[in-house]
């Protein structure tokens, strides 16, 4: 919990991470029910692209500068900024006032909005309370602790806490659930031999659970983990969290065919 | 410039400074005469002989409690007899006149590389991870406790000691700095380089059995 | 040692397809990481320790130079020798020196990471010497003319039966199958070495300013044999490695067996302090010390210092999943994994070193880990910054981070060019929720496939939705 007391209807931009914004949308629908379920104002602002984390984690520290200027001021003026990522979430709130070291005006700005930020399921459970929440699922599910979420963000007992509540869902944790997935940005593309073994090697772990659905919290790990699962030919379904959560995950899962 | 200054001055210069003045010198080496103390294992055990037993033993080595340095002869004959040992050993004369029985040949030199079995004096005991500590010295050969294939280790009750730091604060009213070679031993010799499966005996004692007397 | 840090790509497209490495690496988990862990959790003090131990490494770096020369002082109050070595081959002269004055033949060695950086047992051997590895590790892969591939563990790619037919050759003895047989054939043959080397080299893991000892932490007691049956010993150590007092120690020592192995404490914890003393029996007569540098001070004072704080555990490899995937030979130099993957840009230089920090997810399990909290993620992002700046990044995933940066600057064609591109895709993929292949693919449809979008943007279906809020 915070120390600051919660205003009654707090406003929250919703950060749209790019993979969301582009590769699924009901993400992102998903998060703002969830947001405004939990009592808050949600607001979506035009003016925001991407985080700068390609630029950050591939040496382009300037390019991640000017991104991350956007990004502050685009949302600097919400009570808080949330996003359904804990890879994007964790860039804004460890690495941006990093990225101004000598800019003291724009590191205030930076630590301002870092303080703020958060990635989705933490903020509804450590911020709003929320403690349960009014969904469905029939099935039995796996969680992938996705790395950043987990170890920048201490993303680990919410998603789980709030996936208890949710009728009819069945929760089977798997081995080593705390272990990359071989996603890590331009990794997987990079080394894409390294990536497989490592896919896979998480997916032998959700496998043996006998769970039928995979979820996550970050969709670039998803997008490679049921990419992975097609080609494989697997039936097992992928969903991001906050979809299943806000009761969204009726429609085809990561990769599926519609249906 | 030789590699010594050459190297030193790479350090200043990295640090952005030239040699430490006086104070800053005499502040660390204050740090070094009184050295700070830092968080320890908690070690509230009232038996510290139960502990040191308890965690020597969890790594394979054996433990026996004698009443007498007298008593040293007949548990090492009886130790032998169990695992057929020759009565032939090497002994730190640290240990003093032993009376060892008919037959036995005890040799208080260094070890050779036929010597199978070692007997020597601990300085003290560590409660906390349950380790001996050795100290080299003409009367405590240090060989005796590597080379023979099983270790005896006596072990007066009361030095049994808390915590390493225990061991530093003796050692330093011992008032002779460090002796030349000082061995926390904590069990028998083990290797896990074949498939990370442990096994005893690598190259130092298999076998390492403490006597703790009193 | 060989640098073959230029071929990662190739050795680690190998290694993935070797079923004994990938055996043994597999081995891995029970054997270190969940040993670790289960230490960590028994002892309530543990995580205040890593900070104390990070405190006190932090305090020797901004201090190193008085420490060496307090450390040096005590060494040579004891009768030992400290030597300066700048780099490798100041390294290797200096020791080449001291097994010629001692009319040496035979050298024995105990496990060093740091002379494996200085090249020298290559060293060693072409000048005419038996050099015989002792840590049973490092003795098998010197039959297997392998470099190690861990640092604490440097056999760990090799199966029990490659380790059988590695001794049946080299012993000229009846293959043994069974693992303690192929200590026992291990014991006996080194033991005879022991015994007759003149000189013994080993590492130091610390090194006591207050005493002025070295410090070995071993479970084997081959280091133990190695320093005291040779007349002379040679201990091998970083500049960085001096730490000021016992109390200090004593800090290490509750965290460097449990990081590494997830022992309480290994079986040998050994001090040596300058050579035999009057009346002693046994202990070597000479007794050296080759600080090595190489690259070393370079780290003080940069955005690196944090990486001379590190106690070479293995902890942060043991816990990467890419080292855990292709093992230490794949990173081509002495040190592998994380930390080896910020030391050999830093010592060998950036030509060559390319992909060692890029080979890496960012996912921090190795910094949740590091008993001196070193931030190695950070570390190995600043490398690629560095790469960045000295143009090494390649050229297309330069032009695609400048075009990335361009369009991401400009809400307004971002946004247009995703609805675009999610259009195409959504209209590729037909209904199948899924791409096999794509146009123009950067590495992404080799192992698996695009989940397709559905064809429309979130913000796009958002501000349809609820207008421009």
């Amino acid at each position: 919990m915070t120390d600051t007391p919660v205003k009654p209807r707090p406003r929250v931009g919703l950060f749209a991470t790019c993979l969301m914004n582009a590769m699924r949308p009901s993400i992102g629908f998903a998060s703002a029910k969830l947001l405004e379920d939990a009592g808050c104002h949600v607001s979506v602002p035009a003016a925001q692209t991407c985080c700068g984390q390609p630029g950050l984690n591939s040496g382009d520290e300037d390019g991640a500068r000017a991104l991350a200027k956007q990004l502050i001021e685009a949302f600097e003026d919400f009570d808080y900024v949330v996003g359904p990522s804990g890879s994007c979430m964790a860039t804004i709130r460890h690495d941006y006032p990093g990225l101004f070291a000598d800019m003291a005006d724009w590191r205030k700005r930076a630590e301002a909005l870092a303080a703020k930020s958060y990635e989705l399921l933490s903020f509804l459970t450590d911020v709003m309370g929320v403690t349960e929440v009014d969904a469905e699922y029939h099935g039995t599910i796996t969680y992938h602790d996705s790395c950043s979420g987990l170890r920048s963000l201490g993303v680990k007992g919410q998603p789980r806490q709030l996936l208890g509540s949710v009728k009819g869902l069945t929760i089977k944790e798997m081995e080593d659930t705390d272990v990359c997935c071989g996603f890590g940005g331009t990794f997987c593309v990079k080394y894409p031999e390294i990536s497989e073994k490592m896919a896979d090697d998480k997916l032998r772990n959700a496998a043996e659970t006998g769970a039928d659905t995979l979820l996550g919290g970050d969709l670039g790990c998803l997008l490679h983990l049921a990419g992975r699962l097609r080609r494989k030919g697997s039936p097992v379904r992928v969903y991001h969290t906050a979809e299943v959560l806000a009761g969204l995950a009726d429609g085809p899962s990561l990769g599926e065919e519609n249906r | 410039m030789s590699s010594r200054d050459t190297t030193l001055s790479a350090i200043r210069k990295a640090l952005g400074r030239g040699p430490l003045d006086e104070a800053a010198r005499s502040k660390l080496d204050a740090r070094i005469a009184t050295p700070p103390q830092h968080i320890r294992a908690t070690v509230d055990d009232a038996d510290l002989v139960a502990r040191f037993t308890q965690r020597f033993e969890s790594r394979a080595g054996t433990t026996e409690r004698i009443h007498s340095l007298a008593d040293v002869p007949t548990s090492v004959t009886a130790l032998a007899e169990r695992y057929g040992i020759a009565p032939s050993a090497v002994v730190g004369s640290a240990l003093g006149e032993l009376t060892w029985p008919e037959g036995w040949q005890i040799d208080h030199g260094a070890a050779g590389i036929e010597v199978m079995l070692g007997v020597s004096l601990a300085w003290r005991g560590i409660a906390e991870t349950g380790s001996i500590l050795m100290l080299s010295g003409p009367e405590r050969p240090i060989t005796h406790n590597f080379v023979p294939e099983t270790h005896v280790v006596v072990l007066p009750v009361e030095h049994i000691v808390r915590h390493y730091e225990d061991c530093w604060v003796a050692l330093r009213e011992r008032g002779q700095g460090a002796p030349r070679a000082m061995n926390f031993i904590s069990g028998p010799s083990r290797t896990g380089d074949v498939e990370q499966t442990i096994e005893l005996g690598a190259h130092g004692p298999r076998r390492m059995h403490v006597l703790i007397v009193g | 040692m060989e640098f073959r840090s230029p071929e990662f790509k190739t050795r680690a497209v190998h290694a993935l397809h070797d079923a004994n490495l990938q055996k043994a690496l597999s081995n891995t988990k029970a054997g270190f990481v969940v040993k670790r862990a289960q230490a960590a959790e028994a002892m309530p003090e543990f995580e205040a320790l890593r900070d104390t131990a990070a405190e006190i490494k932090n305090h020797v770096l901004n201090n190193l130079d008085h420490y060496l020369e307090k450390y040096e002082a005590a060494v040579t109050a004891a009768g030992g020798h400290v030597h300066y070595a700048t780099d490798a081959e100041d390294a290797r002269r200096i020791i080449l020196g001291i097994c010629k004055k001692a009319g040496a033949r035979r050298i024995t060695k105990g496990k060093s990471m740091v002379s494996e950086e200085m090249g020298l047992n290559e060293a060693l051997i072409a000048d005419g010497y038996e050099v015989v590895e002792t840590d049973l590790g490092e003795y098998i892969i010197q039959l297997a003319d392998e470099p190690p591939s861990h640092i604490i563990a440097p056999a760990i790619h090799k199966t029990k039966d490659q380790v059988a037919d590695l001794f049946a050759a080299a012993h000229h003895k009846p293959r043994k199958t069974d693992r303690a047989e192929l200590v026992a054939e291990a014991r006996e043959v080194l033991r005879e070495k022991y015994f007759t080397a003149e000189v013994g080299i080993t590492g130091g893991n610390f090194l006591v300013a207050e005493t002025g000892s070295s410090v070995i932490v071993t479970n084997e007691g081959n280091g133990d044999l190695t320093q005291t049956l040779a007349k002379v010993h040679i201990v091998t150590s970083g500049i960085e490695r001096v730490i000021p007092t016992l109390d200090d120690l004593s800090v290490f020592l509750r965290i460097l067996a449990r990081s590494a192995t997830g022992q309480e404490t290994e079986s040998y914890t050994t001090f040596s302090t300058g050579p035999r003393r009057e009346g002693d029996v046994d202990g070597p007569e000479e007794y050296h010390v080759v600080l090595l540098d190489n690259g070393r001070s370079k780290m003080l004072g940069s955005r690196f210092q944090d990486m001379l704080r590190c106690i070479r555990c293995g902890a942060c490899m043991n816990h990467c999943p890419v080292y855990g995937s292709i093992g230490g030979h794949a990173y081509g130099w002495v040190y592998p994994g994380p930390m080896g993957s910020v030391l050999t840009p830093l010592i060998k230089g950036m030509d060559g070193t390319y992909d060692l920090p890029n080979a890496c997810t960012l996912n921090g399990r190795c910094k949740s880990v590091c008993p001196v909290r070193i931030p190695l993620p950070d570390l190995l992002r600043e490398i690629r910054h560095n790469q960045f700046r000295k143009d090494m990044t390649p050229k297309r995933q330069k032009q695609a981070l400048k075009l990335w940066r361009y369009v991401a600057e400009r809400p307004k064609l971002y946004h247009f060019a995703e609805r675009i591109g999610v259009r195409i895709l959504a209209s590729m993929a037909g209904g199948k929720g899924k791409l096999r292949s794509l146009p123009f693919d950067p590495g992404w449809t080799g192992a698996r496939d695009l989940p397709a979008p559905t064809g429309r943007t979130f913000l796009e279906l958002w501000q349809a939705k609820r207008g421009d809020q």
